[in-house]
């Protein structure tokens, strides 16, 4: 590698390529930076008084005031904004108001839960939408790939939220009493501790993520089986577990696997609602809970959190399907 | 992505009845007939249901999560309402502001993609730069934030649900269109000088009026699921209400003692989306069929 680099001047494509990159990183970051500056200003038109909100019926017009300027209340936005920022990016997400507590140290268990519940539903949902999908592409218009085609268009129609409610129907209440339907997991505890906890939200985004991905990995099977060189291998003789090995998959997976960071974004994304429906003790029911409480540095940091994944994810998928970005 | 400019497109566009023979097309696929069916039936249902509501929907019949009974052909939920009643007006609210916010995104999402596509340079850049920002919000956590600012008024969500919903519709509409442009028609209108408002409406809308109805579909998908999702926060719409959303959510206690009270609204809200979804799923298949893709 360090030779070949040594040797000779890299190829005028790879330059091309990483000058994309550059442009998109550079893009991405000033992007972020009008994301941060939009999730700023709209928590601080919440309707509301954070001094307000901080002294409840202690509040008077001299508690008021001398709050206001140990908050910076009442210095000009853009300064405010400036703070804020500089805090960010130093991990300093400021105070909740509800309970003086520092907000990264709020959020640490939380964001650790959210985590493990997404990396959990990826790493199961992954293997199983190659092998959904290829064997839908290899028994492509039979019963098999009929039946997959057509619950999948009702499943990747299906809110999360309601996908989830008829899981916790069959599963948690109606059907079968086999799992609990909210997710109590104790305050400093690994979900992955509680495995009964995680089933039913686990279970809801790999059910979503499956039927879409396994879609993605059937048609990117289609063309690649149907392609010359795999052509060319059947007529040397190769067997369809070789053909399927050695040329089918790694060129299958090109296309797949900008779709998974799509998943993954999309995963982060519904967060929200399935950590709400399942009370799963994350960041998305923590968002929740925070708008009700008007808990603003607490909004601000998971909106953040929240976007800044979920737009590079996006990003990384953009990057790997490569040249124009993909419509979503 | 891009398909080799054919002849027979260039000689299509020129038809005067091209736009009718590719809505002849879409309709003879079985999955946009059987999406246009439901989305009617939803359509109709939501609108005319609260007409045929035995009760009223806020008022209870009898008491909480009772189970059908003769007259009470669904149960009661978790106030003693009426599930049926309730079922039958719930849609009111969704069915207007799912298909008006998807038919807005469409049509801004669309002028905004064929502006970048047509123009490029500074415009595209702006543009679709601007659409990177509100694409970095999930379209829950984007709605949610404004409404946590302003309330859940329902024009509110409509705006938010078509806000987040443009950036999407803009990228396709902006994809498809760029190979058009290259053709040999759109230059040669440009060459003449023909109006660029002209050229957007008579040569490359037409020419993209396949995704479009893959769009309207898919955004009518996202949008009852946005909306439907906030009911169930708690930040769509309020109760008392009746909504499939709120339903939903107002009843998921009481789903191991009387679980028609949810799975009625869950009945109701996946027909919704999947309406959207066959509309998409179908032009889908058309667009790739004529392209001679893989479907």
């Amino acid at each position: 590698m360090a030779v070949e680099l040594l040797a000779a001047p890299a190829p005028s494509r790879s330059t091309r390529r990483a000058r994309a990159v550059a442009l998109a990183v550079a893009q991405g970051v000033g992007t972020l930076l009008v994301v941060s500056l939009l999730i700023f200003l709209v928590t601080q038109a919440m309707p509301g008084d954070v001094a307000r909100v901080v002294l409840g019926t202690r509040a008077t017009p001299e508690t008021l005031a001398t709050l206001r300027e140990q908050l910076g209340l009442d210095r000009p936005i853009w300064e405010q904004y400036g703070t804020w920022l500089w805090g960010v990016l130093r991990g300093d997400f400021g105070t909740s108001l509800v309970n003086g507590m520092p907000v990264s140290e709020l959020l640490a268990g939380r964001i650790r839960n959210s985590l493990t519940l997404s990396v959990v539903a990826m790493l199961i949902m992954l293997p199983i939408s190659l092998l959904v999908g290829i064997v839908a592409a290899q028994r492509r218009d039979r019963a098999f790939d009929q039946g997959f085609l057509g619950t999948s268009i009702v499943v990747n129609a299906t809110p999360e939220f309601v996908t989830g409610t008829v899981l916790i129907a069959l599963l948690g209440t109606t059907v079968f009493h086999l799992l609990p339907p909210v997710s109590f997991i104790p305050p400093g505890d690994s979900p992955l501790a509680h495995p009964e906890a995680m089933v039913l939200p686990v279970l809801t985004l790999v059910v979503s993520g499956v039927m879409y991905l396994g879609r993605l990995v059937r048609i990117a099977f289609i063309d690649a089986m149907s392609s010359e060189y795999v052509q060319t291998a059947r007529l040397k003789g190769l067997g369809t577990p070789r053909i399927l090995a050695r040329h089918a998959l790694p060129n299958a997976l090109g296309p797949v696997i900008p779709a998974a960071s799509l998943v993954a974004a999309y995963t982060v994304g519904g967060v929200v609602v399935v950590e709400y429906l399942f009370a799963f003790p994350g960041i998305g029911a923590a968002l929740v809970e925070a708008v009700n409480n008007r808990d603003l540095p607490v909004i601000q940091a998971i909106v953040l959190l929240i976007a800044a994944t979920y737009y590079v994810l996006n990003l990384v998928a953009d990057l790997l399907a490569g040249g124009e970005p993909q419509g979503r | 992505m891009s398909a080799p400019p054919r002849t027979e497109a260039v000689a299509a566009s020129r038809e005067p009845s091209a736009r009718g023979a590719g809505l002849r097309r879409l309709w003879a696929a079985p999955r946009v007939r059987w999406g246009v069916l439901l989305l009617a039936a939803t359509t109709a249902f939501a609108f005319l249901g609260g007409l045929l509501a035995p009760f009223d929907p806020s008022q209870p019949v009898g008491a909480p999560y009772a189970p059908p009974s003769p007259g009470i052909w669904l149960g009661t939920d978790q106030l003693g309402r009426d599930v049926l009643s309730r079922v039958l007006h719930g849609g009111a609210y969704l069915a207007w502001m799912a298909p008006t916010s998807a038919v807005l995104a469409v049509a801004i999402g669309a002028a905004v993609g064929l502006a970048a596509a047509y123009w490029r340079g500074w415009v595209d850049t702006l543009l679709m730069r601007a659409m990177d920002v509100v694409l970095a919000f999930p379209g829950i956590l984007l709605t949610l934030l404004f409404v946590a600012v302003f309330g859940p008024l329902p024009w509110l969500l409509v705006t938010l649900v078509v806000v987040a919903l443009v950036p999407g519709v803009a990228r396709v509409i902006r994809g498809a269109a760029l190979p058009v442009i290259g053709r040999e028609y759109v230059q040669w209108a440009k060459a003449v000088g023909m109006p660029s408002a002209t050229i957007l409406r008579t040569e490359l809308l037409p020419n993209v009026s396949s995704p479009l109805f893959v769009e309207l579909g898919v955004r009518l998908m996202w949008a009852v699921g946005i909306l439907a999702s906030m009911s169930f926060i708690g930040y769509g719409i309020q109760p008392p209400a009746a909504d499939w959303g709120l339903m939903v959510s107002e009843n998921r206690t009481g789903l191991g003692i009387q679980p028609l009270a949810v799975l009625a609204p869950v009945v109701m809200i996946v027909v919704y989306t999947v309406s959207g979804n066959l509309i998409a799923e179908g032009a889908a298949r058309v667009i790739a069929r004529t392209e001679g893709r893989a479907e």
